[in-house]
């Protein structure tokens, strides 16, 4: 059976342990043999897109050392996944970072690509927005991007699509960035508040209960702004729906 | 508000300009409206062509050949122009430049100068430069009139005052063109400007273009304009001027088959420009002067990771579907070219000067996208941030935190007692957090502390099995 | 000397070099096919078009439509009649400026985007099609083509001391994205498409 090693982002897992926790009970319920590795820390991706690559070698040797025996490694993040595909390289052990990019992946296109899951046993009977996270779309082509002449195609609907009662709703600007963007949301943080409201608004004004996609970090800002605004609308990871019964 | 920070001399940073720019948040709204419709305009025109991802990989692939033969192409081109009864001449930097459309119309006695739209022109400070030697200058394209009426740079390459309202437009006319005050109607205020613009174009001796396209193979360019300034400037002036950037070179006329395919669509969605017009030689007793300017581009040139920017043929596209630019403005940019062009562009010219602009990106790769010539630019951005830091230019706060970050991430125990350190602060003290020295928190509410970690939980989880 | 700085520091900074593509395929699309496409886009433009069944109906369709302009003028010898004077040639550009309509043939036009093209030869002076209040342009059917590509092999290695597409009235939406027709060059387009 091959094994599966969870990946955590730290945020997450500091502040978010439910898509945590919703992600590895989803990928148990599945069959599949899965660890978290309890020495990992961070993929090292605040640091890099701040300029400061150069300081993640300690990141990326502990990642390599915690996930090198996996035949897979997911995790419920597209952007630490995209970072990790992109840019994990070790001065020591560079063969198995080579091969962890290969095997690393984010956790709708690992459900979708990998497990071909079609007969999701999810019940979810609400009014849902779904933010399209730009590092999983653009980045690991979890969805096809407005911009490209190209057909469409949607891996988190796909999954979402199976979710009994689920009602999606459509927004005006179906993949536009929420504006978190790392150390962006505080570095910039007029235009990444603003960014923030303009999403939040899109999903309000279309009927939301519930804000989710792929990534904590967009959902952990626009929730920081739904709260501000005492809203009843809450955001979760999309594995916590597809874990719901 | 804005001529008071440009005057004052000292250059804000784009976050600073930004907030400044989200102080009202109805004009932001417009503003961002504005340029997504503008986005959507090029969709629907680029859907109507099925090979536009084809198109778009053709012009990358000939653009990515004209830069490894770009020195042939100059030569071949200043070969053939010559030969068509152009003058050619080379500048080095924006002051040579400057200096060399200077000394032309000195030989020839001309003080006052028709200019179309050339955003090397920008870059150069060639306007500031002629009116402190004693000649006037006139911006002919309509946007960029109103633009320097108001004594501002223009804030999109294309569209140089989309940041300005029809009333504040109407403002202008009434003070520099004598329009009724209170007129905002478009049709309105254009003819005055066509009135004002005619008479210019009709006694000007000198007219200055931009370059769209320089032709290798045959030494001619092509300018392309919806309004036709360009060609009413050069077709009455006696001496015609265009610069350009090194850049913008093709192979063969050919070659414009795919470029002017893509140019219009991806800038506003039209097919095509009004006008492309093809300059070979002069006209029957005109003069005709091409500048070619490298300012910089053979450094940009020279660096693996950012030459690519050097196929930019200025659309605009990117400034579009940017969310950072449309809620920002391009003054923001606080450089010639603003959005995300500008900002792999600028830290080129000036490390220190231009280190904020690579920041002002949430890397969401909308730009790359859109990119007729697909230049990878959301990567050099992230890519310029590196050569950023490692610089020096990085603020010694943000160097500070970053290494305590590392710090903090290099050992699992040390990470999960400062996690747990963290949440009990934000738990039990939440003021020490919640406050005006957290810009998270300036308009947006923490998130809630969990009871525990997932690291916690899933402990206790294999515990129980 | 700038010219051999910048050509030494481009052959030192050039990457390798790197091929052309291959070029892109040029569709044959059937001649009906074209005018509806042209005239669609033409009017899109703000352009308007007419499919005239002789040369007599051009003529008086543009008397008719300009009979209040007073200087009209064409450089196309099968239109000049007594309403529609001949284009006569003046060195100086300037004296141009008072023509309120302006006539020309285009041998070549393109349906993707309503193009026409038109070379200085063409023109009768560069200034004239910018210059004019109005301008009309005769394209024949069969100098239509499908797109750029093909209007390129079209021009071929054709040598012009100028030469533009113009693809319709000039035109503006600087100002809070309104269009407008007339900016610069001429206010309004008049097509004739024959066969």
């Amino acid at each position: 059976m091959k094994k599966v090693g969870l990946f955590i982002p730290c945020y997450v897992d500091q502040f978010y342990p439910g898509a945590g926790i919703a992600t590895y009970q989803l990928l148990k319920k599945l069959g599949l043999d899965v660890t978290y590795p309890t020495g990992q820390t961070c993929c090292g991706q605040p640091m890099a897109n701040s300029g400061f690559e150069h300081l993640t070698q300690g990141c990326n040797q502990l990642f390599v050392d915690n996930f090198a025996e996996f035949d897979y490694i997911v995790s419920p993040s597209g952007s630490c996944v995209l970072h990790i595909k992109e840019h994990l390289h070790t001065t020591h052990s560079e063969n198995q970072a080579a091969e962890i990019r290969t095997k690393v992946y984010e956790l709708v296109e690992f459900l979708v690509d990998v497990v071909q899951l079609k007969n999701l046993k999810a019940r979810f009977p609400h009014k849902v927005g779904l933010h399209q996270s730009c590092h999983g779309q653009r980045g690991l082509h979890l969805s096809q991007m407005s911009e490209l002449v190209a057909p469409d195609f949607s891996k988190p609907l796909q999954l979402l699509s199976q979710v009994e009662g689920l009602e999606l709703i459509t927004l005006k600007r179906g993949d536009e960035c929420c504006g978190f963007g790392g150390t962006f949301c505080v570095v910039e943080e007029a235009v990444s508040v603003k960014m923030g409201k303009d999403r939040v608004k899109d999903h309000l004004v279309n009927g939301a209960e519930y804000i989710t996609g792929a990534d904590m970090s967009c959902l952990m800002h626009m929730e920081g702004i739904l709260k501000r605004e005492n809203s009843q609308v809450k955001v979760l990871h999309i594995a916590e729906i597809l874990n719901a019964e | 508000m804005l001529n008071k920070i440009l005057m004052s001399g000292a250059t804000k940073t784009h976050p600073e300009l930004s907030e400044t720019f989200n102080q009202d948040e109805a004009r932001v709204d417009w503003h961002d409206e504005t340029l997504w419709w503008i986005r959507q305009k090029r969709d629907k025109s680029a859907n109507s062509i099925p090979e536009w991802e084809t198109l778009r990989e053709k012009a990358s692939q000939i653009k990515n050949h004209v830069l490894s033969e770009l020195a042939g192409y100059l030569v071949s081109f200043e070969e053939k122009a010559k030969a068509n009864g152009v003058i050619v001449h080379w500048a080095a930097d924006a002051l040579e430049h400057n200096q060399i459309v200077h000394s032309i119309l000195e030989k020839h006695e001309i003080s006052q100068l028709v200019k179309s739209k050339s955003m090397l022109t920008e870059e150069c400070h060639l306007n500031e430069y002629l009116e402190q030697k004693g000649i006037g200058v006139i911006d002919s394209d309509l946007g960029e009139r109103i633009v320097q009426l108001a004594k501002e740079p223009p804030s999109h390459i294309v569209l140089p005052c989309i940041h300005k309202k029809k009333e504040e437009i109407g403002d202008l006319f009434h003070q520099h063109l004598g329009v009724p005050a209170g007129t905002s109607d478009p049709q309105i205020l254009t003819e005055a400007a066509r009135r004002h613009l005619r008479e210019t174009f009709l006694t000007r001796k000198a007219a200055l273009t931009g370059v769209n396209f320089a032709i290798a193979e045959t030494g001619e360019f092509v300018v392309c304009t919806n309004e036709g300034n360009a060609d009413m400037g050069a077709h009455l002036a006696d001496v015609h001027i265009a610069c350009m950037g090194i850049e913008k070179m093709i192979p063969k006329r050919k070659h414009l088959g795919v470029f002017l395919r893509l140019l219009a669509r991806s800038a506003t969605g039209q097919p095509v420009t009004t006008y492309s017009s093809h300059f070979k030689k002069p006209r029957k007793g005109q003069e005709m002067h091409i500048v070619l300017v490298d300012n910089g581009r053979t450094v940009q040139m020279g660096r693996e990771d950012f030459r690519a920017s050097l196929k930019c043929i200025r659309c605009g596209a990117c400034m579009n579907t940017c969310p950072v630019y449309r809620r920002s403005g391009g003054h923001s940019y606080h450089y010639a070219i603003s959005g995300p062009i500008g900002a792999i562009l600028a830290p080129n010219l000036d490390r220190e000067k231009y280190a904020d602009l690579p920041f002002a990106s949430t890397l969401c790769g909308s730009c790359s996208n859109v990119c007729p010539v697909k230049i990878d630019i959301h990567q050099q951005l992230y890519k310029w941030r590196q050569v950023i830091v490692k610089e020096g230019y990085a603020a010694s706060s943000k160097k500070l935190s970053m290494k305590l970050m590392t710090f903090t991430l290099s050992s699992p125990g040390i990470y999960r007692t400062a996690g747990k350190a963290g949440r009990w602060v934000l738990k039990h003290i939440p003021f020490a957090v919640n406050n005006q020295f957290n810009p998270w928190y300036k308009q947006r509410e923490m998130p809630a502390v969990p009871k525990e970690s997932f690291g916690e939980w899933y402990k206790k989880e294999n515990q129980k099995g | 000397m700038s010219r051999d700085q910048i050509l030494a520091a481009l052959r030192k900074n050039q990457p390798e070099p790197v091929p052309l593509p291959l070029a892109i395929p040029t569709d044959r699309e059937e001649v009906t096919g074209l005018v509806t496409k042209f005239k669609t886009v033409a009017e899109g433009i703000g352009s308007t078009v007419y499919l005239p069944d002789s040369l007599q109906e051009i003529q008086t369709t543009i008397t008719s439509l300009f009979s209040k302009e007073k200087r009209m003028l064409t450089t196309v010898p099968e239109l000049v009649s007594a309403g529609i004077p001949e284009f006569l040639l003046n060195e100086d550009p300037h004296t141009y400026a008072d023509v309120d309509v302006a006539i020309f043939k285009a041998d070549l036009g393109v349906a993707e985007n309503s193009a026409l093209w038109l070379t200085e030869d063409q023109m009768g002076i560069r200034v004239l099609p910018f210059i004019t209040q109005h301008i009309v342009i005769l394209i024949k059917i069969s100098g239509l083509v499908a797109d750029m590509h093909a209007a390129y092999q079209k021009i071929g290695t054709a040598d012009y001391g100028f030469g533009t597409f113009i693809a319709g009235p000039s035109k503006t939406a600087d100002i809070e994205q309104s269009l407008v027709l007339g900016a610069h060059g001429p206010r309004s387009m008049t097509i004739f498409m024959y066969v």
